[in-house]
């Protein structure tokens, strides 16, 4: 066939962006993912800044309403619903019906597909962030970060924290439902370390002091920090930097292609 | 129809699971322009062979070409060489045959053009239709069409006709006459022997990892013990012993007064002979020569 066939006329795409372009794809084919990252963190915060005594000015929280701090703290929920909830599914899945396998028999490997997905989740997780922080200020007069490089650089760390957190997920399971499991036993604890049910900084001194050391507790201080004008404490950034490096080591380790 | 130069080379190719022989130092060429079939029961080690050629497993020991090329060092070049339909692998649910298409036709530096390969392999009508709604001759089709894409010199078809129905079977083996017409080496496993037969020029016969046969289908059915089959019922009754002294005899069965012997045409004279002897006729005598089947039970009959 090599001498008969057509070829096609024209090289029009490189195979790394064919790969994203067919992800992005497949990406906003899937209603239920799309909700979880972008429409459940705003519509939590919509809830909660509807309910009027978190409106309110509380003296014990230096002069900022309950509304304020969930703010970063919804932030967060959007990376901690893409690293355990959307991602894993559907790396183990590739993995366990074959589709990795299919690419490793073509001239790009396979771990294009995983590229493809942790850049399409983690755009849909800063974006659904970016959300948040614009219903904050517009509907519930909540200030935009003040130190905002730090509350970026903040943001990017616990992006990749949370990536590489839904990478080791992806690794040790082997199949999605699987994933699944392990991502909601994950999802708890990491939302209660993002302060969900109680702020970070309203936590009892020996919780927190346990908190901080977590990703998520580590990113809500810093998000915290830089939402009120400081540049976040190298502690928490450090934390959360030393998470990154450790989970991605570890799933780079124990991920199998089949 | 073949040139007689080998595009796949395999020689004393070995590996193992677990302190297991999966594939135990089988050696074997594929010409080029040739249709060329593994055959073996399940667990022979006849997926871990191609896939060791695909460069999806690299083995223990022993040596494997692709055009010249070693699947695992070289693995970038041989896949552009190399057209793959693995077992058991799938595509995203939600990716549309077209989109699978203009997908793998970007992997490939010299891809063919998807059109006319979706319009031969009878896919156009299902362009628009998402990987997860095909039915399985369907997603087949495309799987063949995939494994084309990239212009390759050989194609690796594992187990392609597994779970499609008769039609579809059909069907399919007519797409794979026809990526040979077009000069593309075909390397196909399949359990089927209808399917060997029909499609083969030769075949290596697999079992527990070892090559048991490696011939032409018909050479095959020759070489086997039991070349031919006969059966009769006897109008009296006949002596095993008998039976069982006739010259190259394999065989012999009784159901319902029914005789069923193997053997060779040497047999079917004996049998005649003997008959005419007592004076016994043979009602309803067929004599029909072995099929692959039979070829196959006899040469992986060991394991059984």
């Amino acid at each position: 066939m090599s001498a008969t066939a057509t070829t096609a006329p024209v090289r029009r795409t490189s195979p790394r962006a064919a790969v994203l372009r067919a992800e992005a794809r497949l990406f906003r084919r899937e209603p239920g993912t799309l909700f979880w990252i972008l429409g459940f963190p705003p519509l939590l915060l919509v809830i909660l800044g509807s309910i009027p005594s978190f409106r309110k000015v509380d003296p014990g929280l230096g002069g900022l309403r309950i509304i304020d701090l969930y703010v970063p703290i919804l932030v967060l929920v959007a990376l901690i619903v893409t690293g355990l909830q959307t991602m894993p599914p559907i790396i183990t899945g590739y993995r366990e019906r074959g589709i990795l396998r299919r690419m490793s028999a073509t001239p790009v490997k396979p771990s294009a597909l995983l590229t493809a997905q942790m850049g399409l989740n983690g755009a849909a997780a800063i974006v659904s962030a970016l959300v948040c922080l614009t219903i904050g200020r517009l509907a519930f007069d909540v200030r935009l970060p003040k130190q905002a490089a730090g509350y970026a650089l903040a943001l990017l760390l616990a992006a990749a924290a949370a990536l590489a957190l839904g990478a080791l997920v992806s690794a040790l399971a082997r199949t999605a439902k699987i994933a699944t499991a392990i991502g909601s036993a994950v999802f708890f604890p990491s939302m209660f370390c993002a302060g969900v049910w109680l702020p970070v900084q309203s936590m009892p001194h020996v919780l927190r002091q346990i908190v901080e050391l977590t990703p998520f507790g580590a990113a809500a201080r810093a998000l915290g920090q830089a939402a009120a004008g400081d540049w976040p404490s190298w502690s928490h950034l450090g934390v959360l930097a030393v998470w990154a490096v450790l989970l991605s080591a570890a799933a780079a380790k124990w991920f199998r292609w089949e | 129809m073949t040139t007689n130069r080998p595009i796949v080379e395999v020689g004393n190719l070995r590996k193992s699971y677990g302190g297991r022989a999966v594939v135990d130092d089988l050696s074997f060429t594929v010409d080029e322009g040739e249709i060329f079939g593994i055959l073996g029961p399940n667990g022979a080690g006849k997926t871990t062979t191609v896939e060791c050629i695909e460069g999806l497993r690299v083995p223990d020991s022993g040596l494997v070409r692709v055009a010249g090329l070693d699947p695992v060092a070289d693995h970038a070049a041989v896949t552009q060489v190399l057209g793959a339909q693995l077992q058991e692998s799938e595509l995203q649910a939600k990716l549309t045959v077209r989109e699978a298409l203009e997908l793998y036709a970007a992997l490939y530096p010299h891809p063919a053009d998807w059109r006319p390969l979706a319009e031969r392999l009878g896919l156009t009508d299902q362009l628009t239709s998402r990987f997860g709604v095909l039915s399985g001759g369907q997603k087949q089709r495309l799987f063949i069409a995939l494994a084309l894409i990239g212009n390759p010199r050989v194609v690796v078809l594992d187990e392609l006709t597994t779970g499609l129905d008769p039609r579809a079977r059909r069907d399919t083996w007519e797409v794979v006459e026809d990526v040979r017409a077009r000069g593309v080496t075909v390397l196909l496993v399949t359990h089927f022997m209808e399917e060997a037969q029909r499609l083969c020029d030769r075949i290596a016969v697999i079992d527990k990892g070892k090559i048991t046969a490696l011939d032409t289908p018909q050479g095959l059915i020759s070489r086997t013990a039991e070349s031919t089959i006969i059966s009769f019922t006897p109008s009296a009754p006949l002596d095993d012993a008998e039976l069982a002294a006739l010259p190259a005899v394999g065989s012999i069965e009784e159901k319902d007064g029914r005789i069923t012997l193997g053997g060779t045409d040497e047999t079917v004279t004996a049998v005649l002979s003997l008959l005419a002897r007592h004076r016994i006729t043979a009602h309803q005598l067929r004599v029909t020569d072995a099929t692959l089947d039979d070829a196959f039970l006899d040469l992986t009959g060991a394991t059984r």
